[in-house]
């Protein structure tokens, strides 16, 4: 439908409308009714999600969690050690993984892809493909190719890294590159014409421009990949190691792997523990969103 | 200068091509011609990606269909692939539905709220109301997927359904799991329609207000219409979201190994492809195993489900873009 089509259309409704204004006084605050209903229902779902699991686990809470190997027999003295330290190797892993390499495509595709050629907009479509399959299928591909296969990892905490870095590449990558063209092509322009090569302009101009849509985009993704579960379970990870993984070709397990785990069991003192192994793992996002707001105000660049 | 750095390079992605344009090559040249090609190498990993995707899921399907019959498996209401010898039936069906019908339900949810929600967004709320309400959808959408699935399993089934629908409420149901999915998709709806909302050009607007049309008329009549392809595209987002989520229906809606029959009860355990996959595949099946295959079989499933949706979506958005920009 075309912007007149419209017009005319709503043209109409309202001559009829506007002789019945009573009426249409009484449906405007009725759908104002329904909208805040609807905004009401969805505040008091999260409302009662956030303080069911802050209540259940806050009992549970204490040092024992940062000090205590997880345990499947004895739920009173069980801790999620390894698990607080896998997820940190994962998320180191990824981190060091998907910096350089969602950065490099965002600037070959911002910078230096012809976008009428058809591989460049291949990869670009490939992309925006790539954000949607669901997380479990990557697990598929993490456990045929990485822990399987060609790569023959094992399911060891590089393979769960390197599966979480392709988890998550599309959305730095998507991210970036909107960073990257918020900058002003004057800005290029101006260096360009000072004699800078081609990638001196991007080196010292658009990525310290963009630096923090970036960083907010790696955090943001990272923070994807702190609470994926599927794709660890599918590739293998560890259940209850009471050992700490000590390199990238450890067993490892994660958080989420590990509140999975506790919530199966039928012993409700499991269920406390996968609320406070929650509280932690949702703190650990605070920090990281936290973080992303800061950078976001201190480096953000207006133009 | 040679090397000029605004002469256009003729090939993409080969820095040794093209020695006609640059009469000489200077290092200068040569380092930004690496550059390039490195740069290339990294966007190919997401090509590279996919590839693999689809081989290793093709890899193992094949194998699967040389096993099982292509309509067993597609039309087939027996699906029980972990029993053994006369037990085993391959017919996906009963997953299928679960899968469709837990999404159904989640979409029940997330459409009204969310594009209520959209809607109030783009339309009516005051900048004062934004502020808070966009930061509660984002930390909706911030939130673990496993935190909805095990808020679904211990709060919605025991708190909320059983005092409601009486004790035959299952552990695992596909109401928990539905409801909980749909708050999942629920902020993915509401922002991808908020955008196309506001994407509506203000003169739309402003021609309906200018006739007196009321502020619910311009909504609905008016910018809703004008919107349609991109919340259309929202919703076809939101329903492969549903569709590819695993956590949430493994803990609260069932995991999709043992269904005998089609389940239609909201109040049974069902599953889905995803939690089928993620429940079977924990990492110690035997390579070429036909259970190993199943599970490549399902996924491969999905994975063409989703695709297909995703191509969907991103050809609503890029039809209502061009009526537009």
């Amino acid at each position: 439908m075309t912007g007149a089509q419209i017009a005319a259309k709503a043209a109409t409704q309202t001559t009829v409308i506007s002789r019945r204004s009573k009426k249409d006084t009484r449906r405007e605050s009725g759908f104002a009714l329904i909208m805040w209903g609807a905004l009401a229902i969805i505040c008091l779902s999260i409302a009662v999600l956030l303080t069911t699991i802050v209540v259940d686990g806050l009992p549970r809470f204490s040092m024992d969690l940062f000090t205590n190997q997880p345990s499947k027999v004895n739920p009173a003295t069980s801790g999620i050690q390894s698990a607080i330290l896998g997820t940190l190797y994962l998320m180191a892993i990824t981190a060091a993984l998907v910096i350089p390499v969602g950065i490099a495509t965002a600037i070959y595709l911002e910078e230096y892809a012809d976008s009428t050629k058809w591989f460049n907009r291949f990869i670009e479509l490939n992309i925006q493909n790539l954000a949607s399959v669901p997380s479990v299928v990557y697990g598929l591909l993490g456990l045929a190719f990485i822990v399987r296969g060609p790569l023959d990892l094992g399911p060891t905490l590089m393979a769960g890294g390197i599966t979480l870095t392709l988890l998550v590449l599309p959305v730095v990558i998507i991210v970036a590159r909107e960073a990257i063209r918020a900058v002003p092509p004057s800005i290029r322009d101006g260096a360009l014409a000072l004699g800078a090569t081609k990638w001196q302009t991007i080196w010292k101009q658009v990525l310290p421009g963009s630096i923090s849509g970036i960083a907010t985009g790696v955090i943001l993704a990272l923070s994807r990949a702190i609470g994926e579960t599927a794709p660890l379970i599918v590739i293998g990870a560890a259940v209850s190691p009471r050992f700490n993984p000590d390199g990238l070709g450890s067993a490892f397990t994660a958080m989420p792997v590990q509140i999975f785990a506790y919530s199966k069991d039928a012993d409700t003192q499991f269920l406390e523990l996968a609320s406070a192994t929650i509280l932690v793992l949702m703190g650990l996002l605070l920090l990281m969103n936290s973080i992303a707001i800061y950078l976001r105000n201190r480096f953000e660049q207006k133009w | 200068m040679a090397g000029t750095p605004n002469t256009p390079q003729p090939a993409m992605g080969g820095g040794g091509s093209g020695p006609n344009l640059l009469r000489t090559r200077s290092p200068r040249a040569i380092g930004e011609g690496a550059i390039r090609v490195s740069l290339f190498v990294a966007a190919a990993i997401s090509v590279i990606t996919t590839t693999l995707i689809v081989l290793s899921l093709l890899r193992e399907t094949v194998a699967f269909f040389g096993d099982v019959g292509a309509t067993e498996f597609l039309f087939g209401t027996k699906w029980t692939p972990q029993l053994a010898g006369d037990q085993q039936s391959f017919g996906m069906l009963p997953v299928l539905v679960g899968t469709l019908y837990i999404t159904g339900i989640a979409m029940l949810v997330a459409v009204p709220l969310g594009l209520l929600a959209a809607i109030y967004l783009a339309e009516y709320a005051p900048e004062r109301v934004r502020k808070i309400v966009k930061p509660i959808l984002e930390v909706l959408a911030g939130v673990p997927t496993i935190v909805f699935g095990f808020f679904a399993l211990t709060f919605i089934t025991p708190e909320l359904l059983r005092p409601l629908l009486g004790p035959e409420v299952q552990q695992s149901n596909q109401l928990a799991a539905g409801l909980l999915v749909g708050l999942l998709v629920l902020p993915t709806v509401a922002s991808v329609a908020e955008d196309a909302m506001t994407a509506v050009p203000y003169s739309l607007r402003e021609g309906a207000f200018g006739m007196g049309a009321s502020r619910l008329i311009v909504s609905l009549r008016v910018v809703f219409p004008a919107a349609l392809s991109g919340i259309i595209a929202a919703l076809v987002l939101g329903a492969s979201r549903a569709i590819g989520e695993t956590l949430v229906i493994l803990l609260a809606g069932g995991s999709g190994q043992l269904l005998p029959q089609v389940v239609t009860s909201p109040t049974d355990a069902s599953g889905s492809m995803a939690a089928f996959i993620a429940s079977t595949a924990t990492g110690d099946a035997p390579t070429g195993s036909i259970e190993f295959e199943t599970i490549f079989a399902v996924g491969f499933t999905l994975f063409v489900i989703c695709l297909v949706l995703n191509l969907l979506s991103i050809r609503l958005v890029g039809k209502y873009r061009q009526v537009y920009e």
